[in-house]
């Protein structure tokens, strides 16, 4: 089952408002993303809870609907 | 999640110094996410144990329940949760998982 890319960035920055977020379709199959996720809310957070985080955004999305996300996330630099 | 279950992984994660939940077996990876972290840890001379979701249903669902985390591979370093294919990657690529494995006191190539 597929997603699309404008509902996976709809939840992210649901859950992260700040977020700036970059969706790429890895092989245009709507199954195989990669996400760039960068947030204040990442600050002093370590990878796997920054990766926690999103997956919590996309409430239980992760592993289902959505088989492939690649993500990395960062904070803002100041 | 079944105490049976949420045992079993403690157990494994203790008596296993690095171990890997996976798709398939570290010679026959059933899924590319689990094949880039076996070649990761191979190409760096890390010796880990695989445990194969796959012949093991329970396992699957458990494990993300106890790390809170949705997909599989998972790794695990003496007990603690390092993260799943992006995560190891990025490690890997600037030098940290070698820094890590080496404060872990695991042996591997530098």
């Amino acid at each position: 089952m597929a997603i699309d890319a404008g509902e996976i960035e709809r939840l992210i920055k649901a859950g992260l408002p700040d977020a700036q977020v970059r969706i790429d379709d890895l092989r245009g199959d709507g199954d195989h993303y990669a996400a760039t996720i960068i947030s204040a809310a990442f600050k002093g957070k370590t990878r796997v809870q920054q990766h926690q985080m999103v997956y919590a955004a996309l409430q239980g999305r992760m592993g289902n609907e959505l088989h492939a996300l690649a993500l990395q996330t960062a904070a803002p630099q100041d | 999640m079944a105490d049976q279950v949420t045992e079993r992984i403690k157990q494994d994660i203790t008596d296993n110094q690095v171990l890997l939940y996976m798709k398939g077996t570290p010679v026959f990876p059933q899924c590319g996410f689990s094949a880039a972290v076996v070649q990761i840890l191979t190409t760096m001379g890390v010796k880990f144990k695989g445990i194969d979701v796959l012949a093991d249903p329970e396992i699957r669902e458990g494990i993300k329940v106890f790390s809170q985390w949705p997909t599989i591979p998972q790794l695990y370093v003496k007990g603690e949760f390092v993260g799943g294919c992006d995560i190891v990657r990025e490690m890997y690529e600037s030098g940290e998982l070698q820094e890590y494995m080496k404060d872990h006191g695991v042996a591997a190539k530098a």
